[in-house]
Formats: structure tokens, C-alpha cells, sequence
């Protein structure tokens, strides 16, 4: 699977209520959390962001609160995927969970700036800086975990562990 | 090699002599947990899976706690999806508004946790159970459902850091202060995917209320769970209240720890975290003038009885300041009733506070106390997050009650000693 497009840049320790605020958590409906996605970090966010762009940030992305609105509201808003340097982890279960693809890579942090184009070969664990010409490697993710991927999801995964009865 | 007390309980429920670090388990939960936020996403994945219904109706618990009393529209029909799942499954343990409270001061106070189990939530602060010497920890709504249906999560086991308190801890300086001034020298990603485990003589005399404060900011530090040995106190708090059998596990003199930090806290001052992280912890008396417009006195951090009881002893004989709003948030009807009867509520009201059924309201930004543009606040809480309680121009700090009742008299940020002479 290749993701690929524009880079958005954010700095570390980008918190749940900066992805989706609290104040907007009275639903779960994907398409109006999309409309306020990154709202208190970047308020122009919702209405620039492209279909198929990618969210670059710095440490500890997603810290914060547990609520799965946050990923969701990021895939809602049509973002491919998000690299970071590192995540918090109920973020990184979160993500996994629902099947928005993150990669944890902090060169790719480093290396890549707002606007560059990007291209992500998950399989590989390899990604691309269009712009730069240049190449970072992304932390492998656990076979379990690439599992829950293949399944589609967690629910997915474990529904077809009820049907086999295992 | 020994094993931690994490890793202890971990293995017991993966059904393994032992675990290592950086190993996947798959265990059975003791409970999960979710509220008017999470859940309603955890039964939307739940009804997914093709089960006819959860696991166990003991144990999964649903708690409708952030925005209720219903703040609006939405927020009933979120509430109200609990209220029907948790009659059409027969749930033993839903919460309704009258009888309930903040989960994570509920669950502990109802006895639904116990030393040596393992809790996951759809909330991040589930990891305040450690305080019982429990494992737990927060996930998403999916994992809950995953849960809700097996009795079973995954769980990566974690690597544990090891705090030692050591010295007396001065007056006015409580389990908050302890654990800002932590998460103040480790930051915020200090502890992340860790279990934060407290030791130590200043730990062993800390009290269960004080306990239960520390474990449940181990995520402001990144960190999967903390946990705090049991012990007598411990034992005092559970007995004649655990609704299931419990078990003290603990750490092996020879287990592995990636870091220990040794602190002697017997100069620590109380604490105050400046916006926007948890980490901006410094001393109160190095505040500087900080006028304030809010104060919040509550939350899954200090919203048990000891909490008011030290914002009442600041605040007794004393008024609330001309420019200030001063909230206080029992974390359950207990709570309440026993802050009732002990007289502290009178001292709330006389002081001019707003006294509000249990909620979590303010501390998300909910309701019951939304800041706006430029005001600051001076809340209990565990987040200071840009635009947690509010306006995303407004400020949070964060602090124990002692500082936060005497900052609420005084108008501006201020240590307890300048208002009880
Ligand atoms: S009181 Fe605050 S931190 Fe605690 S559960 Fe409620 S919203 Fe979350």
C-alpha cells in the first residue's frame, strides 16, 4: 500500500484536544468531526487539507485523552496517514484499531517540511520525500499488529474469531 | 531474574508463570469500563462483532459522567444509548445521574476494582486504579468493544520505571504536588508506553485519596500505567468494600526497572503546572503575580473527600474573591454527602462558591464552567491542554486544592500559608 501526498507539519506533543476538542464530543459522527479536525492547533486546518495528505509531527503525537474521535476525525478529514516521531500509545492502539496507518520515524520527522511531497510504501516501512529526494525508514510495526491491519481492524479481527469460535 | 508487580499481575492474567517487557500478552480483564463518551462508539463497534450479548454482565461497567446532567441535545442521546444498552444487557453496574459520580472516583469508592486486578476503560485516567495496587489502563471505544464481547484485550507488557519518595512531606503538599513535580522532572513523554511504579516511606504514609491522585496522572507523563504496592493502607481502604476477591501482588527485590529515580521531597513546595503541558510544573512561590478569573475545585484527580477537606480548611472564614468564580465538584453522591455532613459544603457556600452535582463538566471543557477568550483558571484537574476548558486563548493551570482555595481568596495564584496564618 503507497500513501502519498502533501506534508502538514505540526510540533510535539500535538494533544487530543488540539486533534479534536473536547467541545465537539457530544458526536460521533466521522463526517462532523472531520470539519473540526486539528481545529485548535491549526484553525484553517478542516478547510485546506486535500484528500490523501499527510500529517508530519514531532514526539508524543496524540497525547491526551483516550477518545477515538481523535484518529477518526483525522481519517475523516481525508488524511492518508500520519508519521511522527513518536505516538502516545493509546493513540497508537486507537489508529491501529480503526485502520488509520501511522508510522513512527523520526528522521522522516526531522527531514521532511510543510508542503513537501510525500510517498509512504507501508509494506516496506520505506518513506519518500518527493521534494527532497530523500528516503527515512519507518519503526517496523509488530506482526500482531499488522494482523489487526490485514483484518481490516480490530473488529473485523475479532468478529472472525467469534464466527470461528477460537 | 524477579518480576515487577506490572508484570505480576500480567502474568497472572495471561495465565504465564511470567512476562518480559516488549512481550504481546493476551489477557483476561477483571472489568471495562466506558462513559457517555466512549461508549457510544465501543456499542457501535460492539453490535459489529455478531456476539448476542457481553461477556459479563458483572463487569462491564458504564458510567455517564462527562456531560451529564445532559448539557444538550446530543449529549442526552449519547447518554441515553447507555441507558438502553445497559438495559437490554442487563448490566448490574450503569450509573444513573443521581447516584453517580466521576468513574474514576467511582469505581474504587463502590468497591468495582481491587488490589492485583486488571482494568481497562475507554478513558484515559483508568490508570488511577494503580493506586490500589491494580493494574489498569485506558484504551479506545474499539478495544473496549473488543472487550465488551471476550473478556479479553491485548496488551503490550511495559517496561517500569521506579519512583522513591523519601523525607517527610511538608505541610500542605499532597499526592498532586508529588506528582507534578514527577511529571514536572520527566515530561510528558518521560514514562511513555512505561509503568510509573511509587514507592517509597513518603508513599507507604500517603493516603488512599492521595494515592489514587498520583496513578491517575501517570498518562500526563505518557505512561501505560501506574501503580502504587499495597499495603496496610491499602487493605483498610478495600476491606468491607471490594465487591470481588482481590490480591497483593509485589515487586521482587531483584526485578528489573529501565530507570529509578530517588526523590527526597522534604523541601517540596506545593506544585503549580503553567500552561499548556502537565510538565510546566514549578513551586508555588515562584508563580509570580498571576491573577485568575476561575477556580475549579474537583475531577477524577482531587475530587474525593480529603480533597475537601483541605479546600475547606483553607477556605473556612474566608470569601471567595470579588473577580474570581470559585466551582467545587464532589467526584460522587458519597462524596458529596459525606462533604454534607462534615459541614464543608456550608463552608463552600458561605465562601461563595458554586457547589455541583458530581461531573466531569469543566475538566474537558464540557459544561458547568467553560472559560472564555483570555481568562485564566486554576483547576484541580490533570490537563492544561490549549483550549481544554474553553477558549482556545484561555490558560489552565493546574495545582492541588490547598493552592487552589487559597488562590481562589486571594484572586491570583497563591500558597495556602498567605491566607491560613
Ligand atoms: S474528570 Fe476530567 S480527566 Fe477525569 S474522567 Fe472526567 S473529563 Fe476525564
Amino acid at each position: 500500500m503507497i500513501y502519498r501526498g502533501k506534508a502538514w507539519k505540526f510540533g510535539a506533543d500535538v494533544d487530543t484536544d488540539a486533534i479534536i476538542p473536547a467541545r465537539y464530543l457530544n458526536t460521533s459522527d466521522p463526517a462532523e468531526l472531520a470539519k473540526h479536525c486539528m481545529e485548535d492547533a491549526d484553525p484553517e486546518f478542516p478547510a485546506k487539507v486535500q484528500p490523501g495528505d499527510i500529517i508530519v509531527a514531532g514526539k508524543n503525537f496524540g497525547c491526551g485523552s483516550s477518545r477515538e474521535h481523535a484518529p477518526i476525525a483525522i481519517k475523516a478529514a481525508g488524511v492518508s496517514c500520519v508519521i511522527a516521531k513518536s505516538f502516545a500509545r493509546i493513540f497508537y492502539r486507537n489508529a491501529f484499531n480503526i485502520g488509520l496507518p501511522i508510522f513512527e520515524s523520526p528522521e522522516a520527522a526531522e527531514g521532511i517540511r510543510e508542503g513537501d511531497e510525500v510517498a509512504v510504501d507501508a509494506g516496506r516501512g520505506v518513506i519518500q520525500n518527493l521534494t527532497r529526494g530523500e528516503e527515512y525508514r519507518a519503526t517496523p510495526v509488530p506482526e500482531f499488529m499488522q494482523q489487526i491491519i490485514a483484518a481490516g481492524g480490530l473488529i473485523n479481527y475479532v468478529a472472525r474469531r467469534v464466527k470461528s469460535g477460537k | 531474574m524477579g518480576m515487577t508487580i506490572t508484570e505480576k499481575i500480567l502474568a497472572a492474567h495471561a495465565g504465564a508463570d511470567r512476562v518480559e517487557p516488549g512481550q504481546l500478552v493476551n489477557v483476561k480483564v477483571d472489568l471495562a469500563l466506558g462513559n457517555d463518551i466512549t461508549a457510544p462508539v465501543a456499542i457501535r463497534e460492539f453490535e459489529k462483532i455478531g456476539v448476542e450479548t457481553v461477556w459479563d454482565r458483572d463487569r462491564v461497567v458504564l458510567v455517564p459522567d462527562h456531560f451529564v446532567p445532559n448539557k444538550d441535545i446530543k449529549s442526552a442521546e449519547q447518554a441515553l444509548q447507555l441507558k438502553q444498552f445497559a438495559r437490554k444487557h442487563n448490566l448490574t453496574y450503569y450509573y444513573e445521574v443521581g447516584r453517580m459520580g466521576i468513574e474514576h472516583c467511582l469505581l474504587p469508592e463502590q468497591g468495582l476494582v481491587g488490589p492485583g486486578d486488571l482494568v481497562i476503560g475507554a478513558d484515559s485516567h483508568t490508570c488511577t486504579y494503580g493506586g490500589l495496587g491494580a493494574f489498569s489502563t485506558g484504551v479506545g471505544s474499539t478495544d473496549l468493544a473488543a472487550a465488551m464481547a471476550l473478556g479479553e484485550t491485548w496488551l503490550k507488557v511495559p517496561e517500569s520505571i521506579k519512583f522513591v519518595y523519601r523525607g517527610e512531606l511538608p505541610r500542605w503538599v499532597g499526592g498532586k504536588d508529588l506528582i507534578l513535580y514527577t511529571i514536572g522532572q520527566i515530561g510528558v513523554d518521560g514514562a511513555l508506553y512505561m509503568a510509573m511504579e511509587f514507592t517509597g516511606p513518603v508513599i507507604e504514609r500517603l493516603s488512599m485519596d492521595g494515592r489514587l491522585t498520583m496513578a491517575n496522572m501517570a498518562v500526563e507523563a505518557g505512561a501505560k500505567n501506574g501503580i502504587v504496592p499495597p499495603d496496610e493502607v491499602t487493605r483498610r481502604y478495600v476491606e468491607g468494600r471490594a465487591k470481588r476477591p482481590y490480591q497483593f501482588y509485589q515487586s521482587d527485590p531483584d526485578a528489573h526497572y529501565a530507570r529509578v529515580y530517588d526523590f527526597d521531597v522534604s523541601k517540596l513546595e506545593p506544585q503549580v503546572a503553567f500552561p499548556h503541558l502537565p510538565e510546566n510544573a514549578r513551586p508555588v512561590s515562584e508563580a509570580g503575580e498571576v491573577t485568575i478569573d476561575q477556580v475549579v475545585i474537583g475531577s477524577c484527580t482531587n475530587g474525593r473527600l480529603e480533597d475537601l477537606r483541605q479546600a475547606a480548611s483553607v477556605l473556612r472564614g474566608h470569601k471567595v474573591n470579588d473577580n474570581v468564580r470559585l466551582i467545587v465538584i464532589p467526584g460522587t453522591q458519597q462524596v458529596y454527602m459525606d462533604a454534607l455532613r462534615e459541614g464543608l459544603v456550608e463552608v463552600f457556600i458561605e465562601a461563595g462558591a458554586a457547589v455541583s452535582t458530581p461531573t466531569c463538566g469543566p475538566c474537558l471543557g464540557g459544561y458547568m464552567g467553560i472559560l472564555a477568550k483570555g481568562e485564566r483558571c486554576l483547576a484541580t484537574t490533570n490537563r492544561n491542554f490549549v483550549g481544554r476548558m474553553g477558549h482556545p486563548e484561555s490558560e489552565v493551570y493546574l495545582a492541588g486544592p490547598a493552592v487552589a482555595a487559597a488562590s481562589a481568596v486571594l484572586g491570583r495564584i497563591a500558597g495556602p500559608w498567605e491566607v491560613v496564618k
